[in-house]
């Protein structure tokens, strides 16, 4: 990594009278800009004069302080940090949508709807479901969708006493959260002390005023809910629906279906399971499926099949209303789309026990050193609650950061919050044996080193780019843009 | 095996080995057999490389691309090489969010400018790390302006924001509990009257318009925020972000918080996505703000580094107390921005916005000479995009309809009689005359 040039921002690189553009000089017959002045801003915005090279290289170089599973090993549970095919990122270029403006007819965009409906019939036949939206454009969007829609089909029965959505502790953030912004109140479900759902604590809890239960399955600490039957029988007894959290669907591919287990509503993260990249922060894309009988509830806009074939696009009579401009982030189901047809079903059929047979072995590997709180096997991911000997002070944040100085990426930590020391790792199916194999050994020196000479371990990272950023003071003085410098 | 399964036999035989079991799925034994796929999925065959660049080639031949003259918050503006070369970095693009500082430096310096250059483009003090897109950042806008009320759960929302906004504004007010009712339009500007009324009636956190308006108009917001801030309401904008180049700010016009769409900062059209919603305000409202935000600070020695701050407004930390359920945001599209805009410097997004008048401006008037055409709007300034009426019996439909078998896109149909037309720097003294002779022909 880079620590020493170009360390500076942008801003700083700038000189009066570079520049970095090249624009057409057009002879239009309206020679120049005439608004009144009222309208027009006072100042230019500060923004930097740079010349093109220094542009480059200033982002080369800053992407050179940067890790990304091209770079090496990212097992941030949760996040199914795969590798994302190169071959899907062409493909956008090659299928002719860089230009298309979703404004035009629907007959010179067909290509485009192809590839959306097809991805939808895909997503559908993978989950179990009898109908997909892409339009979600994140994990977090999609669950917002799919609780949208059973809100919406709750309305439509004229029941509208249904305020509650459970979850269980050991759920994502994104769950509760996206329940409360669709307008419900959130009941939380205890866990058993293997992780799954406390089933007696859930049906205590399950009335006609709820609406949904969001699950993850397997969930947050990798395991599989092995009563999903009986939950998924209990909820629907009691009028409620049965919401799938995708983002661990990965270990479930080619093994069984969240529509058979019975879940109603899902959504899918195409930049997890179907190897979009993750792009830093995103874009992502959040499908959401729906049973039969959920259909008419998907929100706006559809892609509907015509009579001759063709595919058009057209609101519903009873979507619940529209998440974003146009389709979601469309070129997004061109890379999932190449990935489905490049994997096909034996490929496919192969990820998630490959996957957990990385979590399983890593696993295993380590949890002499390592506290696992829960009995295997795991699924694609497991939770370490810190290291067995908790005699040297040594906690799971040092470990993450003794990490990064051998070159890979540090687990999630600190959740799920039911563990007080969770290290949460995912393989991933893309990692060879001999990655885990030197993955295995680093974390294991670092449990032998946090014994022989814990504050070592302690004060790490030592050879990145920084070390230890004060993040407290970041909080308290917030510097968020260049002017505050 | 597949290209992206590195797995070997051996390698799948030792690794159960140290597993204790014996075949993969040992591993799956706490998922009832009743739930277990029964058979491959209904899916084509794998395909290789080749075969799917054919399938892909074939794809292309369906989509056919079109002269732009269609905006309606969408604009076919250039998009430099240099920035495409740079979000494509694998370094960038194959990171996730950057939870571990010491080795995300670049994901977080590239929001930092991202943030700095927005907070630059709309005078506020604040910006987050992105929002979906444009309409999505305007509805959490107005949940922000309901959460800083406390109490109030009105907001307005101008006949002139564009309708898709409007549409997810309603879903998300919809969802939240949240009642959002439309000021009424008068000549294509928000109705001052009717907004003051609706005002004066109490209880609105927030009021949202927009600049350009759905039909293009620049409209004049002067005494706007002060009307709004009288009522204890605060003032929203929506503006397209290239046109904050040179249309008087957000800040300028006494917004409190800005939101909308950057796609026009030179992101490819894609049919629709990804681009990006910004989302800026003023310091006051920091801690309601939604999403990341990335802050400036130093590390053990005494080294400038950039962290994700402000964390505990977050679904991660608050669960469903957070200010937003957004987690994955569009990470790389405001490296395009900040990329974007270091080569544009303020002096070619000006040109940008002067090209992109001038087309737009011999075309409406290259138009209006052909007899066929008539402006709805005559008097309102605009900038890019603007409103024509057909004159019978010419109307929309043949207009559009005649334009598309030119291979233009010749605008957004507004209604029997009225279409949006658009021009960037992207449309030729050519493609105008084409155009035209394409309507006088009519």
């Amino acid at each position: 990594m880079n620590k020493r040039l170009y360390s500076n921002l942008i801003f700083e690189l700038s000189q009066r009278g570079r520049r970095g553009y090249s624009l057409p000089d057009y002879n239009y017959a309206c020679t120049s800009m005439n608004l009144p002045g009222s309208l027009l801003r006072a100042e230019a915005p500060e923004l930097p004069e740079v010349d093109e090279p220094t542009v480059v290289r200033h982002y080369t170089n800053s992407s050179n302080n940067n890790f990304g599973v091209d770079t090496g090993f990212y097992p941030l549970g949760s996040c199914t940090m795969k590798y994302n095919p190169k071959i899907n990122e062409a493909m956008v270029g090659r299928c002719g949508i860089a230009n298309l403006h979703p404004s035009q007819s629907t007959a010179s965009v067909q290509g485009a709807l192809r590839v959306y409906r097809t991805l939808e019939q895909y997503l559908a036949e993978i989950g179990g479901m009898a109908e997909f939206t892409l339009n979600p454009f994140a994990g977090a969007h999609g669950e917002y969708c799919g609780l949208m829609v059973i809100k919406a089909y709750h309305l439509s029965r004229g029941d509208d006493a249904r305020t509650k959505v459970i979850v269980p502790v050991s759920a994502h953030g994104t769950n509760p959260a996206s329940a409360a912004m669709a307008g419900f109140e959130i009941v939380e479900v205890e866990c058993l002390s293997d992780g799954t759902v406390d089933i007696d604590d859930f049906r205590s809890k399950l009335d006609d005023a709820v609406a949904a239960v969001m699950l993850t399955n397997p969930n947050t600490v990798g395991m599989f809910e092995k009563n999903i039957p009986q939950i998924a029988e209990a909820v629907h007894a009691a009028g409620a629906l049965l919401y799938y959290d995708g983002a661990n669907l990965n270990p479930m591919l080619g093994v069984a279906r969240p529509g058979d287990m019975g879940f109603d509503v899902m959504h899918i993260n195409l930049h997890k399971t179907f190897s979009t990249p993750h792009g830093g922060g995103g874009p992502g894309a959040g499908p959401v499926g729906v049973r039969k009988g959920l259909e008419a509830f998907l929100p706006n806009p559809r892609v509907v099949e015509c009579a001759d074939g063709t595919l058009d696009v057209a609101d519903g009579e009873y979507g619940f209303g529209r998440l974003g401009a146009w389709l979601g982030n469309f070129a997004v189901y061109v890379k999932a789309l190449a990935y489905i047809l490049t994997m096909g079903p034996d490929g496919l059929g192969k990820v998630g026990p490959l996957a957990t047979l990385n979590a399983n072995y890593v696993m295993h590997a380590l949890s002499d050193l390592y506290l696992q709180p829960i009995e295997g096997p795991c699924k694609h991911e497991f939770v370490f609650d810190g290291i067995r000997d908790k005699s040297t002070g040594v906690t799971t944040l040092n470990i993450a950061k003794a990490l990064l100085d051998y070159d890979f990426h540090a687990p999630t930590i600190y959740f799920p919050l039911l563990f007080h020391e969770s290290l949460m790792i995912e393989p991933t199916e893309t990692e060879s044996k001999e990655t885990l194999d030197a993955f295995v050994d680093v974390m294991r020196k670092i449990a032998v080193d946090a014994v022989s000479e814990p504050d070592k371990v302690k004060g790490a990272p030592y050879t990145t780019p920084v070390t230890h950023p004060d993040e407290d003071e970041a909080a308290l003085n917030p510097i968020v843009k260049f002017k505050d410098l | 095996m597949h290209p992206y399964l590195p797995h070997t036999e051996a390698d799948i035989a030792a690794m159960l080995h140290s597993c204790g079991a014996e075949t993969l799925d040992d591993l799956y034994a706490d998922v009832p057999p009743s739930l277990r796929l029964k058979e491959p999925y209904r899916l084509p065959d794998a395909m290789s490389e080749p075969e799917l660049e054919r399938f892909f080639a074939c794809i292309a031949h369906q989509n056919h691309e079109r002269i732009i003259f269609a905006g309606g918050g969408f604009y076919h503006h250039y998009t430099p090489a240099a920035v495409t070369a740079m979000t494509s970095r694998s370094e960038f693009l194959t990171a996730y969010t950057p939870y571990q500082p010491e080795i995300s430096q670049g994901t977080l310096q590239y929001i930092f400018e991202y943030q700095s250059m927005m907070c630059s483009l709309t005078g506020l003090d604040v910006s987050n790390a992105s929002m979906y897109d444009g309409a999505s950042a305007t509805a959490e806008a107005m949940i922000m302006a309901v959460a800083v009320s406390r109490r109030k759960r009105r907001v307005l929302i101008s006949a002139t924001v564009a309708e898709a906004v409007a549409q997810v504004a309603a879903t998300y007010a919809f969802g939240a509990g949240i009642t959002l009712e439309v000021i009424p339009e008068h000549a294509g500007s928000t109705d001052r009257e009717s907004l003051a009324q609706m005002l004066g009636a109490g209880d609105v956190a927030g009021v949202i318009v927009a600049s350009p308006n759905r039909f293009g108009i620049i409209e004049d917001y002067s005494g706007l925020a002060d009307m709004c801030h009288a009522a204890k309401s605060l003032l929203i904008m929506n503006c397209h972000a290239s046109t904050l180049g040179v249309l008087r700010s957000p800040a300028e016009w006494g917004a409190d918080i800005a939101c909308g769409e950057a796609q026009s900062l030179g992101m490819p059209l894609n049919y629709g996505g990804p681009y990006l919603g910004y989302l800026c305000c003023t310091k006051s409202l920091m801690r309601k703000m939604p999403g990341r935000i990335v802050g400036a600070t130093v590390d053990s020695e005494g080294r400038r580094a950039f962290v994700l701050t402000l964390q505990a407004r977050e679904q991660h930390i608050r669960r469903q107390k957070a200010t937003s359920n957004i987690c994955s945001n569009q990470g790389i599209m405001t490296l395009h921005v900040a990329a974007y805009l270091s080569l544009m410097g303020a002096e070619g997004l000006r040109r940008v916005n002067e090209l992109s008048y001038r087309a737009a401006h011999t075309l409406a008037e290259r138009l209006c000479a052909t007899g066929k055409v008539r402006m709805r709007y005559l008097d309102s300034p605009y900038l890019n995009e603007f409103v024509v009426e057909t004159v019978e019996p010419l109307d929309a439909d043949t207009m559009l309809g005649a334009l598309d078998v030119e291979g233009i896109l010749g605008g957004i149909r507004l209604s029997d009689n009225a279409v949006l037309i658009a021009a960037t720097e992207m449309c030729s003294p050519a493609d105008i005359e084409r155009y035209v002779k394409t309507i006088e022909k009519l």
